[in-house]
């Protein structure tokens, strides 16, 4: 496919596939060119040697961002994704693993020092745990905050709010009470696979069927 | 905190225990809500833990339960200091997965208004910087400068700070061709007279050497190693810039250089933001002398809505506009990483679509959180009151760390 858009444009994905894929070896799942854009699927356990083989031998020097991503319903739900940038070779690649919240990630702390701050956050929104990272304190939301909120079945009201307390003389936390319903339209069409029957259109179901 | 007793050799054998200050989360110096714990050995840092997230509001959670175009505001509220470098990377990410060209006058517009916005940024950074380290004049002075960028923006888009001017296909509304001279002219006269006057103050002053020089030196190798960008990484010697590397819009047809540091100290930090003020001058003369007619705006009407003129003629435009401000348009399952040069260092969306009208995951780079994680490491053995030059040397905006 032609590209038509002005997103920034790097070097050249030819055969980067195939020579990184051979040098993280066995611990590649799948590898894949979407969008322009390499992503190699890794198993969990080696991701430390693998973004060590990266850095040392392919000259990915720099760890941008570490994110996470919930897919509820997979068996193993949460995606963590790294970035990672090569200023020499002026090129991107995106390696990611699924976890669970029980199943601990190897650190990459050893690998760039500033990965403690990005698997913190992880972490702390998703409640994906981190082995061998000494410091995984909760980063972003308040002190002593409960929970994972970027979860998706967390809800986006959260289950507490706060307010200052004239009569104990401080903050106070209480559960969330909302003067009007959160706002969730419904955009899918009708037309377009909606998931309920519009009401008289389970009649139009019946004919179809005595039909034949 | 646990103290540390030790014999310090300045204190003729007397016992000297560590102790640990709060710097903020209320501190003139902090730039925003910035909470660091310091550990101090008399006035030399020990150990600096910072604690971020007191400004975190959800952003990205609240960006999955709003359409790709609704979503498009809360860019302008991250880093609030440099509004249309985060709406940039945002739209360019919807543009990669819909695959969607966007108009040549679309493309010199965003140029143009991005590095506006740069300009924007570094005047109240550098104005920010010499307060910080005690000069008051300069940042009065860069804020009149400021004000007219402000000016600008409210020009183009009817609003000052906030103007969600960028949309997906290219921009809003076009600019009048007046404001276009008054750009052209703006540039030209009084930004390198009022920029040079309060430099002339800044840069060859005693006081803001000793205050700047050879303060949190850092390598190439732990500028790489800890995820620096921007004029940081600049500043350590290594000449990186995305709008270089890695052109987006039309920035492969502008004529600039990349100024680096040779010392990687705040003064080194401090003087590539103000050759990156020229330089970003320089590139507006270019958008301006080149800048062609035509649409400003996708006409691909699944993505970008009509004109108001054609809506009163055309059902079909009626349709779109309904559709597209109701609905909003769906975009392409898939995921794509695109990060821009914000003038604060590499600015990323992590964008992953399921095929609906509304972001599944929008990750969002911060620029500052690898920076202010190193800040332990750079204040190191340092003053307490170097801390602030630090900091302002970073140049952190916590609407955008803490997002």
């Amino acid at each position: 496919m032609a590209v038509l858009h002005s997103a920034p444009k790097y070097a050249s994905n030819d055969g980067v596939e195939k020579a990184l894929g051979a040098a993280i070896g066995d611990a590649l799942l799948s590898s894949d060119e979407k969008h322009g854009e390499l992503v190699f699927t890794v198993k969990r356990d080696s991701i430390e040697s693998v973004l060590r083989t990266l850095r040392d031998e392919h000259d990915y020097q720099q760890l941008m961002e570490i994110a996470g991503v919930d897919y509820l319903g997979r068996e193993e739900r949460f995606e963590v994704v790294y970035m990672l940038l090569s200023v020499t070779k002026n090129h991107r690649v995106t390696v990611k693993l699924s976890a669970n919240e029980d199943t601990p990630v190897p650190t990459v702390t050893t690998v760039w020092p500033n990965a403690g701050w990005l698997e913190r956050e992880v972490f702390d929104l998703y409640g994906v745990l981190f082995d061998g990272n000494t410091d995984l304190r909760r980063i972003l939301t308040d002190y002593g905050f409960e929970g994972h909120p970027f979860r998706k079945d967390f809800p986006l009201t959260g289950y507490t709010e706060l307010r200052y307390s004239e009569d104990e003389k401080r903050v106070v936390y209480e559960p969330v009470k909302l003067a009007q319903d959160l706002r969730q339209f419904d955009f899918m069409s009708p037309w377009e696979g909606a998931e309920y029957v519009l009401p008289g259109d389970e009649k139009a179901e019946a004919e179809d069927g005595d039909a034949k | 905190m646990s103290m540390q007793l030790e014999q310090s050799p300045t204190t003729d054998g007397e016992v000297v225990s560590n102790y640990t200050i709060n710097f903020g989360p209320q501190h003139p110096a902090a730039h925003g809500v910035l909470r660091m714990v310091m550990e101090l050995d008399g006035e030399i840092i020990e150990r600096i833990d910072p604690h971020v997230g007191l400004l975190h509001r959800g952003t990205e959670k609240l960006i999955e339960h709003k359409t790709y175009l609704q979503a498009l505001p809360y860019f302008d509220r991250l880093d609030y200091c440099s509004p249309l470098a985060q709406e940039h990377s945002y739209v360019l990410a919807i543009e990669k997965l819909l695959n969607l060209e966007v108009p040549e006058r679309a493309q010199y517009l965003r140029v143009l208004f991005a590095e506006l916005t740069r300009i924007c940024n570094h005047m109240l950074n550098l104005g920010a910087h010499v307060l910080d380290v005690g000069a008051f004049t300069p940042n009065l002075w860069m804020f009149e400068l400021r004000e007219d960028c402000l000016n600008f923006f409210e020009r183009a888009s009817g609003a000052r700070m906030h103007s969600a001017w960028f949309r997906p296909g290219g921009v809003h509304q076009d600019v009048p061709l007046k404001l276009l001279t008054d750009i052209g002219d703006w540039v030209d006269g009084r930004l390198p007279e009022l920029f040079g006057d309060a430099m002339s103050l800044v840069i060859d002053n005693r006081i803001f050497k000793q205050r700047n020089v050879d303060i949190a030196l850092v390598s190439k190798e732990d500028a790489l190693a800890w995820g620096f960008s921007g004029p940081l990484i600049r500043a350590a010697g290594i000449p990186w810039d995305l709008r270089k590397s890695q052109p987006y819009d039309v920035y492969d047809r502008m004529d600039f250089e990349i100024p680096v540091g040779t010392n990687s100290d705040c003064y080194d930090r401090f003087m590539v933001r103000v050759q990156e003020v020229y330089q970003s001058a320089k590139i507006i003369k270019q958008c301006l002398a080149e800048m062609p007619e035509g649409p400003i705006c996708s006409d691909d009407r699944k993505v970008s809505p009509p004109k108001r003129g054609e809506m009163k003629q055309s059902m079909e435009a009626l349709i779109h506009h309904f559709k597209l401000y109701t609905e909003g348009f769906h975009v392409p399952a898939g995921e794509v990483y695109v990060a821009t040069e914000s003038p604060k260092g590499e600015f990323g969306v992590f964008l992953v679509s399921d095929g609906s009208n509304k972001p599944y995951r929008c990750k969002i780079r911060p620029t500052a959180f690898s920076h202010l994680q190193a800040m332990d490491f750079m204040s190191k053995g340092h003053m307490l009151p170097d801390a602030t030059a630090i900091l302002g040397a970073i140049d952190v905006v916590f609407g955008e760390c803490d997002r």
